[in-house]
Formats: structure tokens, C-alpha cells, sequence
């Protein structure tokens, strides 16, 4: 049976109105709610599943970032993954950490935990990268099944459905394998209260990125983080025929 | 800056240092010497989509974003048929040089056939950059290779402010970011609406054979692709776009939007919430995770407007809600909002125009 590694991410809830540091190092993240990558949440409800349908044996939930990560794992745990690690990264390592440093982590994790399948979320929604599946494949040259949609799993081997720009399309891929879930992928399950004190028991085990031997050194430097223009206040038209001289007027139609 | 040394003023400055050329304890000039010789040198791979007839449009604003970084651009095109589209590119202009990999091995374009070719090609010919459209091709493709060569990529790059210097959105398009990338070799996602599409004549680039090897890949097999048919412009380069969320209530509903969006000669979009409640397929979603979509004229039908499906369209240049909240956050990014039940007004707007 596969021992699946599944990585999750701590971020600013996704509902939460952003706002940006007024000396453009970053944004407000003190005080702000977060919650777990809404993507990572799907993974880690795919790599239960695949343990409730006895392909997998074993789920680690690995997280990298500073102590409130343990949060996260925690959720993981409740949601039915078996034990955590939480690699700690904190401080200004924290804030220069990239996909390339957690792809590396979550590579050396695979290996030494001998895992057969890593999944992730597409993206994390704080930066966007939607590159850290492909980055782990990479790093491990293992193949990548990237944006999943369905994931059917048999003896040494997956069947992906991917979503791409035009609609859908089907891989194989052998395991050892990397993928990433695409919001389609299932519906996430909630933690029930039990198995949210079920999960207190479960072990975390505590590393550090030098501990695994992976340099975190920045790769790139933030230059500044700004507000986006704002978009200039519109106007209320009273019916159909307005809208359509606004349109003609601003040369949408003739 | 720091004086360089009269003893080493001998040395050409465009050439690449080797380590035996200088003394020992030189360490920091020689990066720093070196760092600017390439940025002298900047060279540009674009790696170009197509379906093995059609160059996809956003090569083309990918071709965009590699002119603004200056120096030789090479296009290298890969697949099981390489013809149609490594002609069209070799009309752009500012393309030196066109690359052709044609062979069964590239079969559905994976990473894992597509990344040792590229690296192969990089082996010979160092460029300083590698680029691609931030589609799901160019998404799935880039950071594979830039793990393989040890680099930082930089995803859905939005404005190239010099050869090492990119912006782009984080947030859901909430805050603009300015990177700067310290890697020698630069690899970025282009967003597509960000730049302004190459046209493909006037040029007359080259075309060679990439460096031959065994590409094919042992551990991804592609079985098939399914993919939605419209007669519809494509949605992420469409004119004019209107879109449909929850507040059609069904997918027969959205008959609604194909007519209006006939008129207009519009594409189709939908809200998350249209297509997980299976109104229309996920492909035809914009936002965040979906697609990111800038037309002159977007046409939100029913959509209330939450952060993640603003950062799909909040840069289309006009913007009309119909949508009977007024409270609706929609329309505090429309130009123009028509508060009003859209079961009437749609059949109505179409009508008159």
C-alpha cells in the first residue's frame, strides 16, 4: 500500500480583504485571520480518501512556516491524516521561503519518509506561484499529474483527469508520482469535534530545513508590494436603453 | 562601485570567465563581472504552445514579453507536428531563430518529454531566459524545468521592468508584487492580457532542428483530451466577454447569456459557483483559478462578485453588472451597474441590440 506525503499551507483566510503594509514590504498578516490553503484542504481530502479505499496506508501532513503551522497540521490531522511534520521556518526565512525551498523540503521528506505519492494544492492563494507540485517532480524526477480533477489509483500506477485551458484531459502516470489538486478534484470533508480531540493525540514531528540539509537562501527579492489601481467609481444606469447609449457612447457597440 | 584593478583591465569584458584566467581571491569580482556580461548578452527562449496545427495566441504575447527584455529571441517548437506553427512564428517579427523538436515522444506535450528537450537546448545555447504563456501549458511546463536547472521561476509575470526585474499579482490580483530574481537564468509565466500580442508577419526567422536525443518519457503516458467545442471566440482573448454565475439558476438559463453573447460576438465566462453547481463546464471559468480575462467589455450577469472572481476580470476596460442586489460587491467595480432582475433585462439588452 502507498504511504501518501501531502503538504499544506497556512494563509490569510480566503475571505479576508487584504490590506498592504503601508511601507510596501508586504501585507498585513498580524491580527488577520488564516486558515488553511482551501487548495491543501482538497489534498489532504483525496489522500484520506485514498486511505479509506485502502490504497494508501499511511498519510503525513507536512507543513513549512512558523509555530501557528501546527494549526494547520492539526486541521490535517482532524481530517484524517495520521501524523504531521512541521518544518520550522520563521522570521525573515519565513518571508523569503519560495516554492523552489519547499519543493526541495517536501522532496527530501518523500525520500526519507519513503513515500509513494506527494500531493498538493495547484496553488497557495497568498502568492499564486502554482508551481510547487511541478517543483517537486522535478527535483525528484518523478512525473507530475498537475490540476487534477479525478484521480483513479491502481497497482503502481494513477489515471488523472487534468484540467486544462480547452476543457479536460486524461495521463497515466507510474508512482512514484507528484500531483495537484484542482478545486473539482472533491469536496472537502469538515473536522468533526471528536476527531478534532482525536487529532491532539496524534505525533507532530518537529524539523528544521537545516536538519533535512535544504539552504532557504533568497532567490528572490521582494522589491515592494503595492495596492493595485483602483478602478474609477462607475454609475447606476435606470434601465436597458441607458446601458445601451453608455455602450454606444463608449464605442462597445454600434 | 568598486574600482576595478588596473592588472585585470586587460581582460575583455565580454568574455565569460573561466576560473584559471584570474587569480586566486577574486571571487567577487569575478561574479559581478560576470553578472554584467550577461546582462549585456540577455538571449530569450519562448517555449511555444500549440495543438499540433494552431499556434496558440498567447505565444504570441509570450513573443511580447521577450521583446521588452531585449536581446535575440528563439522560439523552440515542440511536438507531433511542428509544421503550421513553427511557419507562423517565423513571421514574427524580433524571432531570430526557430527551433523544431517534431516526434511521437511529445506526444500530449508532457513535462516529463518536453523538460530534457528544453534543457538540452539550454545546454547548448544559455539563455539567460526562458519564457512561456501562464496558460495551463506554460503553468504545468515552466517550473518543472526551472527545478531541473536550480532556479526560482517567477509565475504570471504582468510587466517586465528590466531583464531581472518582473511584476505581478499576488492576493488575487490585491497587491501587486515587484520581484527582483537573483538566479543567472531567468524563467517566467507571461499572463497573456498583460501584453500586447506580436502580429505574426513581417519577420523571417530561421528555422533549425533542436538538439536530437530520446525524449520520450517512461512514466506519463497521455490517453486523451476532451475538449469543449464552441464556435464562440476563445475566452481568454475574446473581445467582449459575458458571464453568467449563480443567479441563472441553471445551465438551461445560460441559453440567456449564448444569445446575448451572439450579438456581441462575444465568449462565454461563468462564475465558480455557476460551475460547480454544473451550469457550464469549469473550463469557461474566470477568476483566480480560472481564467484570467482582460476584454474591452465585460458583461457580469448574475454574479455577485466575491475577491476571487474579481481577480479573474477587474482589468477589462469596461465593466457592466446586471445583478437585482445593489449591494452586490460587482458593482463597485461595474461602469455601469443596471440594477435589475436579469431574466428580464438579458432578454431585453439582447433584443435592442
Amino acid at each position: 500500500m502507498a504511504r501518501v506525503l501531502v503538504g499544506v499551507k497556512r494563509v490569510i483566510d480566503y475571505a479576508v480583504k487584504i490590506r498592504v503594509k503601508p511601507d510596501k514590504t508586504g501585507v498585513v498578516t498580524d491580527g488577520v485571520k488564516h486558515s488553511m490553503n482551501p487548495f491543501d484542504e482538497i489534498a489532504i481530502e483525496e489522500a484520506v480518501r485514498m486511505k479509506e479505499k485502502k490504497y494508501a496506508q499511511e498519510v503525513i501532513a507536512v507543513s513549512c512556516g512558523p509555530a501557528q503551522s501546527q494549526e494547520t497540521i492539526r486541521t490535517a490531522l482532524a481530517m484524517g491524516a495520521d501524523r504531521g511534520i512541521h518544518v520550522e521556518v520563521s522570521g525573515p526565512e519565513y518571508e523569503a521561503l519560495q516554492p523552489i525551498h519547499v519543493s526541495k523540503i517536501l522532496a527530501k521528506l518523500a525520500q526519507d519518509e519513503k513515500a509513494d505519492i506527494v500531493i498538493v494544492g495547484k496553488q497557495a492563494i497568498d502568492d499564486d506561484c502554482n508551481q510547487t507540485a511541478q517543483m517537486v517532480a522535478g527535483v525528484l524526477d518523478w512525473p507530475a499529474g498537475t490540476f487534477c480533477s479525478k484521480i483513479e489509483a491502481s497497482q503502481g500506477e494513477l489515471t488523472i483527469t487534468r484540467e486544462v485551458d480547452g476543457g479536460l484531459e486524461v495521463i497515466k502516470v507510474k508512482t512514484p508520482a507528484v500531483l495537484s489538486a484542482d478545486l473539482r478534484l472533491n469536496e472537502p470533508r469538515y473536522a468533526t469535534l471528536p476527531n478534532i480531540m482525536k487529532a491532539k493525540k496524534k505525533q507532530i514531528k518537529k524539523v528544521t530545513p537545516k536538519d533535512l540539509g535544504i539552504d532557504t537562501s533568497p532567490r528572490i527579492e521582494v522589491v515592494s508590494v503595492e495596492e493595485p489601481p483602483t478602478r474609477k467609481a462607475g454609475s447606476i444606469v435606470p434601465d436597458v436603453d441607458t446601458l445601451i447609449a453608455k455602450l454606444k457612447e463608449g464605442g462597445h457597440v454600434k | 562601485m568598486c574600482k576595478i584593478p588596473e592588472s585585470k583591465e586587460h581582460i575583455n569584458q565580454n568574455h565569460i570567465f573561466t576560473n584559471e584566467l584570474l587569480p586566486t581571491g577574486t571571487d567577487f569580482y569575478l561574479t559581478d563581472r560576470f553578472s554584467s556580461a550577461l546582462q549585456r548578452f540577455e538571449s530569450t527562449l519562448v517555449i511555444a504552445e500549440h495543438n499540433n496545427g494552431v499556434l496558440s495566441p498567447i505565444t504570441q504575447n509570450a513573443l511580447a514579453a521577450a521583446t521588452k527584455i531585449g536581446g535575440d529571441v528563439t522560439v523552440l517548437v515542440a511536438g507531433t507536428k511542428c509544421g503550421p506553427a513553427s511557419e507562423a512564428v517565423s513571421k514574427a517579427p524580433g524571432v531570430a531563430k526557430v527551433i523544431v523538436a517534431e516526434s511521437e515522444a511529445f506526444n500530449g506535450l508532457t513535462p516529463e518529454s518536453i523538460t530534457p528537450l528544453v534543457l538540452a537546448t539550454q545546454k547548448q545555447l544559455n539563455f539567460s531566459h526562458i519564457l512561456a504563456g501562464a496558460s495551463a501549458f506554460g503553468k504545468a511546463l515552466l517550473p518543472r524545468i526551472a527545478a531541473k536547472l536550480d532556479v526560482s521561476p517567477a509565475s504570471d509575470v504582468i510587466a517586465i521592468k528590466s531583464p531581472d526585474t518582473f511584476i505581478r499579482q499576488i492576493y488575487a490580483g490585491n497587491a501587486i508584487q515587484t520581484v527582483k530574481v537573483k538566479d543567472n537564468i531567468k524563467i517566467l509565466s507571461v499572463r497573456g492580457t498583460a501584453f500586447k500580442p506580436v502580429a505574426l508577419e513581417g519577420g523571417s526567422a530561421k528555422i533549425e532542428a533542436a538538439p536530437a536525443g530520446d525524449y520520450k518519457s517512461a512514466q506519463v503516458e497521455f490517453i486523451k483530451q476532451e475538449l469543449t467545442k464552441s464556435d464562440r471566440p476563445d475566452l481568454a482573448s475574446a473581445k467582449v466577454v459575458v458571464s453568467g454565475g449563480r443567479g441563472l439558476k441553471s445551465g438551461d438559463n445560460f441559453k440567456l447569456l449564448y444569445a446575448l453573447a451572439d450579438k456581441l460576438n462575444a465568449a462565454v465566462g461563468a462564475s465558480r459557483a455557476a460551475v460547480d453547481a454544473g451550469y457550464v463546464p469549469n473550463d469557461l471559468q474566470v477568476g483566480q483559478t480560472g481564467k484570467i480575462v482582460a476584454p474591452d467589455l465585460y458583461i457580469a450577469v448574475g454574479i455577485s462578485g466575491a475577491i476571487q472572481h474579481l481577480a479573474g476580470m477587474k482589468d477589462s476596460k469596461t465593466i457592466v453588472a446586471i445583478n437585482k442586489d445593489p449591494d452586490a460587491p460587482i458593482h463597485q467595480v461595474a461602469d455601469y451597474g443596471l440594477v435589475a432582475d436579469l431574466f428580464k433585462a438579458v432578454p431585453e439588452l439582447t433584443e435592442k441590440l
